[in-house]
């Protein structure tokens, strides 16, 4: 099967004025056709980073500073803008956080969507209007002739995303990042958008980059999952594998300190500490403040190993009879 | 819409009888126009005579209520000095000071939101840079001052322009104006450009900071991550969101622009109400500045009136009322 997304060694720094912000620091993974893939981290980790350099809008002073993006064969950096433009919601598309943000307020949904349609294809007003139609009846929007000619603040948070969905699936893309896409909605919505994305992933053959902070939403939903910890990747698997036996101490960490994990009536257990600064991040492993496994050989660099499909990045890894 | 615009009249009528009251006592308290229109030689019988057919012999509160009564059946008084009616000196003014405020406006707009993108899109580059400081000398810059530089330039040392008057004027549309004749237009240059220079600045840099605010915003990012053109981007998801702002400030400038082109005019010899305004304060011709205030606070009215309109029409928010 030939992987739909291939990165190979991306960094993203961003140039400021107090010096060089790693944000994205020698990532690889791939996504294959028709896979979920699960991107967890915290805050700040750089898994929004890694969603936008593979669409190549990183607001400077951020770049693109080495790797390959290879999308179909195709390396996406050596791309001109141009060239960059026409890929970009017509073969991956992308679901922001906050759907109150992402649709424009002065613009009716019909724009919004139609400008969509014509910026890839070219096919008349008219056209493009039944097409968007159809999309938002796809996920799910009651009356979508007369929605279409609504504002966005005329629709609560969950159906906006619904309406940025649509958008997203428009031209049918290979790819669609997803990022946090129903961190900002409540509970019940948020596990509607996660069926329907689901189903609809399914149903056209795309490929999916889940980005998430909340490893419940990634456990129902990925088929894979990568844990990003300061701007790397530290451990790569199959979902079932790394949530049942993780092998990176963070991975662990997450894991004690979700609400689930932890019989009722005891505490959680937080990973104590905080992330490093992006700024200034310890050389070697930069979990290792945090880390109750550390020993002095974590002060260097520990490189990627791969074990039974599992990828880690770690000098003492939890073992497991099974692994 | 229609409690609005009712609500709206009744308030402009509170505003327009305010106006009057303040205006008319403020005018009697600077002076009697008695001193300044009746030559020093004239007898006392002369003198109580004028002052009878003016109705300047009556206590202030008859001759406000005489003028409030006049008022409404449409006469706003006849000027003292020019013993014409007072409304048509300023409907015979009111063209040339309308076309002088319009082409200034026009210029700002035309210059300064093309000015203000480039300053926005491209931040704190040399571009910028020179349009920024531009802006900080059309700001501080007194316009009287600015506008005497532009006769000593263009005037007096190239001799490019004219710096006085009207010029020819042509007829359009049974509408005569300096715009329709090569020679009006001529006349018409320098001072538009003297009211307008303010105006640029405050255009060039509300558009500038409206770049910069929308910019960032995730919808500006979802627009490219759909493949919509970067020039899309600009003149329709941002520019559409800068024109709220925009409009509200301009509707504002505009009605201060048509009041204060007083100083321009001074310095142009433009024949706007501008200068009757002046000439007639001097002269203490109360009908004349009563009416001219009346006028202007109508078209103030007029004019946030339609800002109102044109933001229902910008703002979708605005039109449908609140979220459902």
């Amino acid at each position: 099967m030939t992987p739909v997304l291939e990165v190979k060694n991306l960094s993203t720094h961003f140039m400021t004025r107090r010096g060089v912000l790693k944000a994205v620091d020698d990532v690889s993974f791939t996504v294959g056709e028709r896979e979920i893939v699960g991107l967890v981290g915290e805050s700040g980790s750089g898994k929004s980073i890694t969603g936008f350099s593979i669409l190549g809008l990183v607001d400077p002073p951020g770049r693109v500073v080495s790797g390959q993006i290879l999308f179909n064969g195709e390396d996406l950096l050596t791309k001109s803008p141009t060239a960059m433009r026409a890929i970009r919601g017509k073969r991956i598309a992308m679901i922001f956080q906050d759907p109150m943000m992402t649709l424009n307020p002065v613009l009716s949904v019909a724009t919004q969507m139609i400008e969509t349609v014509q910026a890839h294809d070219r096919v008349s007003r008219a056209e493009a209007r039944a097409r968007s139609r159809d999309a938002l009846g796809l996920v799910g929007i009651p009356s979508p002739e007369e929605r279409l000619d609504s504002y966005p603040h005329q629709f609560s948070g969950g159906m906006r995303q619904r309406v940025a969905i649509a958008i997203a699936l428009l031209h049918r893309p290979d790819l669609i990042i997803a990022d946090e896409p129903t961190t900002a909605l409540d509970v019940t919505i948020q596990s509607q958008i996660l069926f329907e994305i689901k189903r609809l992933a399914a149903e056209f053959g795309m490929a999916l980059i889940w980005i998430s902070h909340d490893l419940g939403v990634v456990a129902a939903l990925a088929d894979r999952i990568m844990v990003m910890y300061a701007g790397r990747i530290v451990e790569a698997g199959q979902v079932d594998g790394v949530l049942t036996a993780p092998r990176h101490p963070y991975t662990s960490g997450l894991l004690s300190a979700v609400p689930a994990a932890v019989p009722r009536g005891e505490p959680l257990r937080p990973i104590p500490g905080f992330a490093p600064s992006p700024l200034s991040r310890p050389s070697g492993c930069a979990f290792r403040d945090r880390c109750a496994r550390a020993t002095d050989l974590c002060a260097t660099e520990p490189m990627l190993e791969i074990a039974a499909g599992r990828e880690f990045r770690c000098f003492h890894p939890h073992l497991w009879s099974a692994a | 819409m229609t409690v609005f615009v009712i609500r709206r009249f009744l308030q402009s009528i509170a505003v327009l009888i305010v106006t009057a009251v303040i205006v008319f006592i403020g005018i009697y308290a600077i002076g009697d126009p008695a001193e300044m229109l009746i030559a020093p030689d004239a007898s006392p019988a002369e003198r109580a005579q004028v002052v009878a057919s003016l109705g300047l012999d009556k206590p202030l509160w008859e001759q406000f209520f005489t003028f409030a009564w006049n008022a409404l059946h449409g006469d706003l008084g006849r000027s003292f000095v020019f013993n014409r009616p007072s409304i048509a000196l300023i409907f015979e003014r009111l063209p040339a000071t309308l076309e002088l405020t319009l082409t200034g406006l026009v210029f700002a707009l035309v210059l300064g939101i093309p000015l203000g993108l480039v300053s926005g899109l491209k931040p704190n580059s040399p571009t910028d840079e020179v349009i920024m400081t531009g802006s900080i000398f059309g700001f501080s810059l007194p316009s009287f001052w600015q506008g005497m530089m532009l006769i000593m330039i263009f005037s007096v040392w190239l001799g490019w322009l004219p710096s006085t008057g009207r010029g020819q004027m042509g007829e359009f549309l049974g509408i005569r104006s300096s715009l329709f004749t090569l020679d009006g237009l001529t006349h018409l240059i320098l001072p538009a450009i003297n009211l307008s220079l303010f105006k640029l600045s405050l255009v060039i840099r509300l558009t500038r900071t409206g770049v910069r605010e929308t910019m960032p915003l995730d919808f500006v990012k979802f627009a490219r991550a759909k493949g919509v053109s970067e020039r899309r981007i600009v003149f329709v998801h941002v520019f559409k969101n800068i024109l709220i702002p925009l409009i509200t400030v301009i509707g504002l400038e505009l009605g201060s622009m048509l009041a204060f082109a007083v100083v321009t005019e001074t310095i142009f010899a433009w024949p706007g109400i501008g200068k009757l305004l002046i000439d007639s304060i001097m002269r203490l011709d109360r009908p004349v500045v009563v009416a001219y205030l009346l006028v202007i606070v109508s078209l103030f009215i007029f004019i946030n009136f339609v800002v109102d309109v044109l933001y229902s029409l910008v703002d979708p928010r605005v039109r449908l009322g609140g979220a459902q």
